[in-house]
């Protein structure tokens, strides 16, 4: 890997240098783990870890599940409570996994807001940014389908919803919600069942793959920091008054606050597994039965304010309307909007004009972020009520800020914002927080080393 | 079938383009005290015998609990009836048999492993899993903060149901007659266009549910002489049938009782290795 000038894997027995000359595995794990880290990174550097921690509870959770649940429609329900009352600590698996989905993305959320905050996206990390959205989609579809398989009733008709936004797009949408669901007419059944549980089986998989290929194009780089400043590359020893290695010095802050947040993540699941489901997915999946009020899972909630934003009373969906002769309808522009959401947001490296990186040097880029952040917690309490009275507005409203922060305010501000000036260089940034350093105050000795 | 899935799913599609169907303004829901609510409350073993006997001479009349073997009755963290008792209750119910008579199958007497009979009634749900499916309240304006302060869940409402017939407000007398029992806490039943006002809202709590009062006070008599007014039999059935849809509750607080405190404990050991750590590049020592 190019990037920051360190020290690389020597092998040194006469075994490893047998390996290393025909497989360099072990350099490579070497090289990953003692990858040079800016010293600066603060607490908002943690989550990569936590979502990695999560992704693995996940597949070990599921791949334990998988041994008790029964893909038929008939069964699925009923071998989930099997798991709950009879399998040997099965209420905590299911609970954990349960749960896990809502830590997962809890987590993806500080995640990228951090980046959006700090930048991080911009180049010459945009690769890496755009494989981060693209495994968060691939978790939403995840989710998903994870919620489908214990046929509650919010299982069925939230994939009636969500198949249904596919069946909104003109003319090919109906063969579209034919092919995902394996039936015709919209009906869920079977083999929705299979191929939900099959791809919610196999998309984690994909994920971790993502995951590598992300920490590979991240470490290309390096991380980016706080200050948005670059890591001095002149030399190995310049590189090192910015840096420290991955380990011991990231890795232990890591799991401290991975330690943090999974006991509180504990007591959720220990005290209050169901505070976060829908109480209607502990009903039998019913076709006939529609629920008083569907809605999805929290942390769809946003976008699926969104989607429900643009209905017809909307001048600018009446105008799609009428200039594309009735092809965009109200339903098919929610669904424009929903997924365009998602694509502004990946969209984000070319949209910010700004040269600073970092937000922390941006005197109105904090504003404006801080009440995106606001208008998304907004938009997910606004996500679940019900689309009547004063909600439709605030959600139409939320609406707008999305896409104006992306369209309007980060290509605008780079150009009138007048930036305070970053400091030269990060081991600057790490001193002004901790007293100067006296000359013969050198770093000591890496203990791993 | 196929036209109802299909209007099922339109229906349901209507909602997200902004036409939502009225949802329910719900009832009135009264707090009460279970003992195990909060992360240290566990069921009261007792509580949850009476709770039985409720269910077995009233509520299984009409409702099955279908998911709940013979077996778990016996269960630490449930009503913990001894093995021969729980044996000889189980054989009190009637279960098919496909085994018996060379295949033709028969009714014999339960055992420890059945599970109590469902429902025939299509009218009366089975119960097995209430309390956690209608624990659909979470206000104020859908934050659930006074769900996650008061700790109130299904079982509170299951006990509002049971308390919750009132007589019928007057606004409904204006109206034809309604079908049902109008009840304060049940929201999602039949309601009288009498009872609207202008603008079309609701202007009772409640609605009108189709079972008809179960429980009228004095319905059971305990062994051990436990009050039998109509409250408390409705809090002992709420709690027996929390325990149906969560029969692990205790096991599962207990779990994560250990689970925080093991991490706590870990979290403060890596904050110090941390703080070690990093000191010499922070300039502490």
């Amino acid at each position: 890997m190019g990037g920051i000038p360190h020290d690389h894997y020597e092998p040194k027995s006469k075994g490893e240098k047998w390996l290393h000359e025909r497989l360099p595995i072990v350099g490579l794990l070497y090289d990953t783990l003692m990858i040079p880290t800016p010293k600066n990174l603060n607490w908002m550097w943690i989550w990569g870890i936590v979502l990695v921690f999560t992704l693995v509870l996940q597949i070990v959770t599921g791949v334990v599940l998988v041994m008790h649940y029964v893909p038929q429609v008939d069964m699925a329900f009923q071998s989930v409570e099997s798991i709950m009352r009879n399998v040997n600590g099965g209420y905590m698996i299911r609970y954990f996994h349960m749960n896990g989905a809502s830590l997962f993305f809890l987590a993806v959320y500080a995640h990228i807001f951090r980046s959006l905050y700090y930048g991080s996206y911009k180049s010459p990390r945009e690769v890496t940014w755009i494989l981060g959205i693209l495994m968060y989609v691939l978790m939403m579809g995840t989710a998903f389908m994870g919620y489908v398989l214990p046929w509650g009733q919010m299982s069925l008709h939230g994939t009636a919803v969500i198949t249904g936004l596919f069946g909104a797009i003109p003319f090919i949408g109906e063969s579209i919600q034919v092919w995902l669901l394996g039936t015709p007419n919209g009906s869920i059944s079977q083999p929705a069942l299979n191929r939900f549980f099959s791809l919610h089986y196999l998309l984690p998989f994909i994920l971790l793959g993502l995951t590598i290929v992300h920490v590979w194009a991240f470490h290309t780089t390096g991380n980016s920091n706080p200050t948005g400043v670059e890591v001095r590359r002149d030399s190995k020893e310049v590189a090192q008054k910015d840096t420290l290695p991955f380990w011991p010095y990231f890795v232990i802050k890591d799991l401290f606050a991975l330690a943090v947040i999974l006991a509180l993540f504990v007591a959720v699941v220990g005290f209050m597994p169901n505070y976060l489901g829908h109480p209607d997915n502990y009903i039998p999946a019913n076709p006939l039965v529609t629920p008083a009020a569907i809605v999805p899972e929290w942390y769809f909630l946003p976008f699926y304010a969104i989607l429900r934003a643009f209905d017809q009373e909307v001048w600018l969906v009446i105008a799609v309307n009428w200039l594309t002769f009735g092809i965009i309808d109200a339903k098919f522009f929610g669904v424009l909007a929903m997924f365009g959401s998602i694509a502004v947001l990946a969209l984000a490296p070319w949209l910010d004009t700004s040269t600073v990186r970092s937000g922390r040097y941006r005197p109105m880029f904090k504003w404006w972020f801080w009440l995106f952040v606001v208008n998304f917690i907004m938009l997910t309490w606004v996500g679940a009520r019900p689309a009547e009275g004063i909600y439709p507005y605030i959600a139409l409203l939320g609406a707008t800020y999305w896409f104006t922060y992306f369209l309007v305010i980060l290509p605008l501000l780079g150009v009138i914002e007048k930036p305070a000036t970053p400091p030269a260089t990060i081991e600057d940034d790490f001193n002004a927080h901790y007293a100067p350093k006296s000359d013969g105050d050198k770093p000591a000795a890496n203990p791993a080393e | 079938m196929l036209r109802r899935f299909t209007l099922t799913a339109v229906a349901a599609f209507a909602l997200t383009t902004g036409q939502a169907m009225a949802a329910p303004t719900g009832g009135e829901i009264t707090d009460f005290d279970f003992s195990f609510e909060g992360p240290f409350g566990s069921y009261d073993q007792l509580q949850l015998q009476r709770g039985l006997q409720i269910y077995t001479q009233v509520c299984s009349a009409c409702h099955g609990l279908d998911l709940v073997a013979f077996r778990t009755l016996s269960d630490e963290g449930g009503p913990g009836l001894p093995e021969e008792q729980m044996r000889a209750y189980a054989a009190f119910y009637e279960v098919y048999d496909q085994s018996l008579l060379e295949g033709e199958g028969d009714f014999r007497p339960a055992g420890p492993t059945d599970k109590f009979p469902g429902s025939n009634l299509s009218s009366a749900p089975d119960l097995s899993l209430m309390a956690k499916a209608r624990a659909g309240f979470s206000g104020p304006y859908g934050t659930g903060i006074s769900q996650f302060v008061n700790g109130m869940g299904g079982a509170e409402y299951i006990a509002s149901l049971m308390t919750g017939y009132l007589e019928e407000p007057e606004c409904a007398l204006n109206g034809g007659p309604i079908d049902g029992f109008y009840n304060v806490a049940f929201s999602v039943g039949a309601y009288p266009d009498s009872c609207l006002d202008k603008k079309g809202k609701r202007t009772v709590p409640g609605s009108w549910i189709a079972m008809s009062q179960p429980l009228w006070g004095d319905d059971v008599e305990f062994a051990d002489g436990s009050p039998t007014d109509v409250e408390s039999l409705s809090e002992d059935v709420a709690a027996f049938l929390m325990w149906t849809a969560e029969p692990k509750l205790d096991a599962r607080k207990q779990a994560g009782l250990t689970g925080v405190l093991f991490l706590t404990v870990l979290s403060v050991l890596l904050y110090l290795t941390n703080k070690r750590l990093w000191a010499p590049h922070k300039n502490k020592e």
